[in-house]
């Protein structure tokens, strides 16, 4: 066919991008509230203590992800809490009250154009929820191999976050998922419903600590 | 006194009740799946009007086990055989970036050979999975050909997994640290012998199903996915190179011996439908490029297996590690809590990452694109659905 040998000469067709119906029925669930703690189960040590702080080390650091930080911490100062920077990983914590403006300012100054995952992890002992927002370059070529870790804690038992789907819509499905299998609600997300599990799912999230599968 | 007006004031001289079509009586809902022969254990909803979509709301979950909720049951060698499950075509991808998470947290070095076993082991599986999903995508389009040839071919490679690793689509062979056994004998020029086959086959593949005109018509121009917007999708593997986006993790971030190899990441700037359905072909093509060198630069002799202790754990710490699968970027996140078993796993798949480009494409194209559409997204429900 005629068409064959533009294949790769990069026309690209624009096209009026439909708006993906997603707005149309708000949220109307409650957020999951985690059980009381009435189920006994022996809970395990928080992993909490992987917040290192590379203060001490900080002249190792990787340059390239340092700088690419700086504007960060230079501009929200000690809202920004470096976790670890490691050759091509960075992770960051910020404050959930922050986390929408931050992340505007990570997509439009610091180039990570999309989420890659979103992960909810219930740490019982200390009682809170932390989500990290796995983030990552298409468009810089230089930060397409780095991937910047924005996390945010929520306490367990009023698991609730601003929505981060104004700023990257890549993590509309992720953050559903992290809703129904962890039970982190968040504002402003078109759909808190359920995604993966069965309609008629009716136990605390299952990615709780408390979940237990039975016979195990 | 406009047509409109006129018969407005006709029918009130006449009495009679204006009704007033609703949005509602114009739509009808479909549901696709999750019985439909094509759409695989995955259902979605669509709104037709007329011939066009006008909604569509996917229903992913019928295939879902718990995979995350499983690894904290189990140690960092026993996760390996149930976390193939979800694409047990790809097995060797899923469990690659396992222990490429796992080796960071343990902190495993992994021999030199045993890279370039992995390497291979991992470039043969693509294949395998491509050429099932081309098969399907073949049939789901009418072309049975395209459905026999693939099936058929894909047993050859099979065959050749089965002597690598002893089993035929359920390897468990990456594990943390290397690869479970050393290739048996006369392996390499078995495999060299295939992938020459193979990529005259792959020139037939063309020939006979993609520069069939029927194929072109159907797809070429339909459901464009730009390059802003697979930007902001987020979409991964052949969906984002077929939107212009030269990005293959092989490439961005070369994990084991990937920064030796000399390839290419092969994408194209159409954007459509055939776009996508076609770069992964040129992905195959490829790759046995790629196992040509693999298999020429791969040291003759040496361990293929790092010595682990019996239940191997590390120190309290996270890892993110991500590698090129069938269907994209394939990424787990891994925190340890210091004890054998992981704290929390977290899979990161390119088909539920894809999932998102489906309404998009599918709002506002026509229902008899549906098939050829949701196909060329490279989607595997029980993998998304994990």
């Amino acid at each position: 066919m005629s068409k064959s040998d533009d294949r790769s000469l990069g026309n690209i067709k624009s096209k009026p991008s439909p708006t993906v119906a997603s707005n149309k029925d708000l949220p109307s669930i409650s957020p999951k509230q985690g059980e009381t703690g009435s189920i006994a189960s022996p809970p395990k040590p928080s992993s909490d203590n992987t917040s290192v702080q590379l203060k001490s080390e900080k002249a190792d650091l990787p340059q390239f992800e340092k700088g690419i930080i700086d504007s960060l911490v230079s501009k929200y100062g000690d809202s920004v809490k470096i976790i670890y920077v490691r050759p091509l990983r960075i992770k960051i914590e910020v404050p959930s009250k922050d986390i929408v403006e931050i992340a505007r300012h990570i997509r439009d100054e610091s180039g990570f154009d999309h989420a890659e995952s979103v992960s909810a992890t219930d740490y019982p002992k200390t009682g809170d929820i932390e989500v990290i927002y796995h983030l990552g370059s298409y468009t810089r070529d230089d930060l397409s191999s780095h991937i910047l870790s924005l996390s945010t804690r929520t306490d367990r038992n009023n698991a609730r976050l601003p929505s981060l789907i104004g700023i990257f819509k890549s993590v509309e499905y992720h953050e559903r998922e992290s809703f129904e299998m962890v039970g982190v609600y968040f504002d402003n997300h078109p759909r808190n419903d359920r995604f993966l599990l069965p309609e008629d799912w009716a136990d605390i999230p299952p990615l709780r600590k408390e979940f237990r599968i039975k016979g195990r | 006194m406009s047509d409109q007006e006129e018969r407005i004031s006709e029918t009130t001289r006449l009495g009679l009740e204006i009704v007033k079509e609703a949005e509602e009586d114009r739509l009808m809902t479909l549901s696709v799946g999750p019985q439909h022969p094509g759409s695989g254990h995955f259902r979605f909803t669509v709104k037709v009007d007329g011939d066009y979509i006008v909604d569509c709301d996917p229903d992913p979950g019928y295939v879902h086990r718990g995979e995350e909720k499983m690894c904290e049951y189990r140690n960092f060698i026993q996760n390996i055989p149930h976390l193939e499950r979800p694409v047990i075509h790809d097995s060797s991808n899923i469990t690659y970036s396992y222990s490429l998470a796992v080796e960071e947290l343990v902190k495993i070095d992994v021999p030199r050979r045993a890279q370039f076993i992995r390497a291979i082991a991992s470039e043969l599986n693509r294949q395998i999975y491509t050429l099932y999903w081309l098969a399907i995508y073949g049939i789901f389009l009418g072309h049975s050909t395209m459905f026999m040839w693939p099936t058929g071919d894909r047993e050859l490679i099979i065959d050749l997994m089965e002597a690598l690793t002893g089993a035929r689509v359920t390897h468990a062979y990456n594990i943390p640290g290397g690869v479970r056994n050393d290739i048996p004998y006369g392996f390499k020029d078995r495999c060299l012998r295939q992938v020459t086959n193979f990529e005259k086959r792959l020139k037939e593949y063309e020939d006979i199903f993609y520069n069939n005109p029927l194929l072109r018509q159907r797809t070429e121009g339909v459901a464009i996915l730009t390059k802003e917007d697979a930007i902001k999708l987020g979409v991964t593997g052949s969906v984002l190179r077929a939107s212009g986006i030269p990005y293959d993790i092989r490439k961005a971030e070369p994990y084991d011996i990937y920064d030796e190899i000399d390839f290419n990441v092969q994408y194209l700037k159409t954007c459509d439908s055939f776009a996508r359905a076609y770069v992964p072909l040129l992905d195959m093509r490829e790759s046995c490029h790629i196992i040509r060198q693999l298999l020429d630069k791969m040291p003759e002799s040496g361990e293929v297996r790092a010595k682990l202790q019996p239940n191997p754990k590390g120190p309290p710490g996270e890892a993110y590690r991500r590698v090129e699968s069938g269907r994209g970027a394939l990424g787990y996140y891994i925190v340890s809590d210091g004890t054998p078993k992981p704290y929390r796993v977290k899979i990161s798949v390119g088909s539920f990452r894809n999932l998102l480009a489906l309404p998009h494409l599918l709002v506002g194209s026509k229902l008899g694109d549906m098939p050829s559409v949701y196909w060329s997204l490279n989607y595997w429900p029980v993998e998304a659905d994990r």
